[in-house]
């Protein structure tokens, strides 16, 4: 059990590495495009204030992403995310009302309620059994009732001093980037080294298996879930600082439901779930703020930069998918060794057999 | 798997069976739907006048025939989030091509049809031949689709087709007797209907569904995996087109119009009983589902409940129709596989892998896990998980 645990640790480590570095590739092209595209025009791409540009428009985004990927980790989605984003900027503008010593009050509130939306995520898809897509899809519409009958415009007000979490910066690198970046890490290390973590893979890898290998499989789902409603909290109150109000509308304008899922997969992270990896979603996220903010420096028809979004998800998925086919076939063998494969087949229900007796 | 001997079909089974239909995941939308129908007679009893009912069939006919088209592509085993952007471009396509001229009115229908087609052939082709998850896929589809359509209007809505076109969504054969009118958007509804009831049970329906429940087999058995993957993108698209058609002439040219279809094409889908991943489903529930959604939001306006608590309510609408038809699918999984359906939960419903009680079940699973080792995990994960793509 715990070679086996360790070795798809192993297994899995190297196939992310493998992922993300597809990416990294991917956003080193998209940079080399973009900065020869940007030059084309006259400005320069590297410039500090580009840059800057660039950081922030990854932060909020990216925030949504790293939730996200836990939940698609977990074969789920998570189509709620705008409206808990817009509902924690309005709770947070209004708890604060101005007033900078109520921040850490309204900042724990923000986050408990995204949890309790989190939570009830998480138990609708485990324990009523429902699709996360439709599960989602409906606590979405419910917190989108009750933004629209409670709200009727901006509401509350974020003192200045949580404004500028929004923005300063260090050097180039804007407050909220480098926020989102440790979240990042926290991420990477929660799924690496913690057990849920590593349950997630095998969770989203393969339901049945992970419960035969005797894995509650509710538990990592749910905690996906929860952090995922947290991460977009973030977002939302990184949102309210950046606005100075709340907004009910704030999540829904930037799509952040439809942009995260796409970053995610755009990073490496299979919709399926069990593989990927929160480094890969970052990449993802940059490939789109470099793609954004090329075309706002080259001043493209807001229109038609949804068409090239939408050609370049497409696109780059495309090309991501051709090149990882051939790396699916090892997730059937074990490791290198072919031969393996029948008496691996044939060992596990035995073995699972004993454990059922022994923990009955 | 004892109870395939207890298979004795009399009255009060016939019965019980015809009831547990009715409140069984695939009848339970028609069961919703009457209910809601009755409350709102209840509330507004002129509802019920033949008259004012047709009127209500006219306007679910486009989200109805929109959810026809999805049922094929979730089926299918996949999902088309570009419905929506297809019947704004076919809206605004009608409304600019179209113009003034009544003559233009059958080239450029033509015209729409085979914008239609050829956007599910893109689609299609990008799922299968690039692998692209149908998820990421059509929300490209979508936002480029979209994103074209305002660039060429200029976000703003423009033009105005001829009256001889908007007829079809908003006239209809009148001077009726009992129903008055019959509005075009009913009879071309009935239509697609009635096609997609008998596609639906061609060898190529049936192909569809091979297809959404396993793809391995299903190639295995010879079908051209990619040719009807591809086709079912394009009913969809088709679908939209003929969608977009009627609503030119009932909501008008605007941008907005179409607008969260795709969502709401899934939502009906789903409520209608369908699984998303693939496989199981039936499409006049899909169809019963866009009548049922259209029915809840009726009956929300007659009860006065504010149209803000609207999205509130659908959203919990849609969560519990769904954990109902799930839990109820589970408990009766195994007696699918089996092919007798109704009586077989008796022995044991609660012997899903869930509950770990005894160790007799478990064997049980590994004795048809030796015998057939790779369906297993395949069909059960199609069940509860959103399946992206190839």
């Amino acid at each position: 059990m715990s070679t086996a645990a360790a070795t798809s640790v192993r297994r899995g480590r190297r196939r992310r590495l493998d992922a993300s570095l597809i990416v990294g590739i991917a956003l080193v092209g998209v940079i080399i495009i973009g900065a020869i595209l940007v030059a084309s025009v006259g400005r320069n791409f590297f410039s500090a204030g580009n840059i800057r540009d660039i950081l922030t428009g990854m932060s909020v985004l990216g925030f949504v992403a790293i939730g996200q990927t836990l939940v698609i980790l977990c074969a789920s989605l998570d189509l709620s995310v705008p409206y808990v984003i817009s509902l924690s900027s309005l709770i947070a503008a209004d708890l604060m009302a101005g007033n900078p010593a109520n921040i850490p009050f309204a900042v724990l509130v923000v986050v408990i309620v995204a949890g309790l939306i989190g939570l009830a995520n998480g138990l609708i898809v485990t324990k009523l059994k429902v699709n996360g897509f439709i599960a989602t899809l409906g606590t979405g519409l419910i917190i989108k009732g009750y933004l629209d009958s409670n709200y009727k415009g901006t509401s509350g007000e974020v003192p200045w001093e949580f404004q500028l979490i929004g923005a300063t910066g260090v050097g180039p690198v804007p407050v909220s980037t480098l926020i989102m970046l440790a979240v990042a890490v926290l991420g990477a290390f929660f799924l690496a080294r913690t057990r849920v973590g590593n349950h997630m893979f095998a969770v989203g890898g393969n339901e049945q298996v992970a419960r035969l290998s005797g894995i509650r499989t509710a538990r990592p789902i749910i905690v996906a879930h929860v952090l995922c409603s947290i991460t977009a909290a973030f977002a939302g109150l990184l949102l309210a600082s950046r606005l100075g109000v709340g907004s009910p509308t704030v999540g829904i304008q930037g799509g952040y439901d439809l942009l995260s899922i796409a970053a995610v997969v755009l990073g490496g992270t299979l919709l399926m779930g069990g593989r990927g990896s929160i480094w890969g979603t970052i990449g993802g996220v940059a490939i789109f703020a470099v793609v954004d903010n090329v075309m706002s420096v080259m001043q493209v028809n807001p229109f038609l930069k949804d068409v090239v979004r939408g050609v370049v998800i497409v696109a780059a998925v495309a090309v991501y998918t051709s090149r990882s086919l051939d790396r699916r076939r090892p997730r059937f063998g074990t490791g290198s060794a072919a031969p393996d494969t029948p008496a691996d087949r044939s060992a596990p229900p035995p073995a699972v057999a004993h454990e059922k007796e022994a923990s009955a | 798997m004892t109870a395939v001997t207890t298979q004795q079909p009399s009255v009060g089974q016939r019965l019980a069976g015809f009831g547990r239909t009715l409140i069984s995941p695939r009848g339970a939308v028609f069961l919703l739907l009457i209910v809601l129908l009755i409350a709102i007679t209840l509330l507004n009893p002129s509802f019920a006048e033949p008259s004012q009912f047709i009127r209500f069939i006219q306007r679910v006919a486009p989200v109805a025939i929109v959810a026809i088209g999805q049922y094929f592509v979730i089926v299918g085993g996949e999902f088309d989030l570009s419905m929506g952007s297809v019947v704004t471009a076919q809206v605004v396509i009608a409304g600019n091509l179209i113009g003034q001229d009544e003559s233009k009115s059958l080239p450029v229908l033509l015209f729409m049809l085979v914008f239609g087609a050829f956007i599910g052939l893109v689609n299609g082709l990008i799922v299968t031949m690039l692998k692209v998850p149908s998820f990421i896929a059509t929300l490209g589809m979508m936002l480029a689709l979209l994103g074209a359509t305002l660039y060429w209007t200029g976000g703003a809505a423009t033009g105005n087709p001829a009256d001889g076109f908007r007829e079809i969504g908003r006239g209809g054969i009148r001077d009726l007797p009992v129903i008055d009118i019959l509005p075009w958007s009913v009879v071309v509804l009935v239509v697609v209907l009635v096609i997609a009831i008998w596609f639906a049970r061609r060898p190529f329906g049936r192909t569809i569904i091979a297809l959404g429940d396993n793809p391995t087999t299903a190639r295995f058995s010879g079908t051209r995996n990619w040719w009807v993957k591809t086709s079912t993108f394009m009913i969809s698209s088709l679908s939209a087109t003929v969608a977009g058609v009627l609503l030119v002439g009932y909501a008008g040219v605007h941008p907005s119009v179409g607008r969260g279809y795709e969502f709401t094409a899934i939502t009906a889908v789903v409520l209608g009983g369908v699984v998303l991943g693939g496989g199981r489903g039936w499409v006049v529930a899909a169809a019963a589902g866009a009548f049922a959604l259209e029915a809840l939001f009726t009956l929300l306006n007659f009860a006065g409940v504010p149209s803000t608590y609207r999205d509130a309510v659908q959203g919990a609408i849609i969560i519990l129709a769904v954990a109902y038809s799930a839990t109820t699918l589970r408990a009766r999984r195994k007696g699918r596989a089996l092919e007798a359906p109704a009586p077989l939960i008796s022995p044991d419903p609660s012997s899903g892998p869930s509950t770990e009680t005894s160790p007799a079940p478990a064997e049980e699973q590994d004795a048809a896990a030796s015998a057939r080792p790779a369906p297993i995990p395949s069909t059960q994960r199609a069940d509860n998980e959103t399946k992206g793509g190839s």
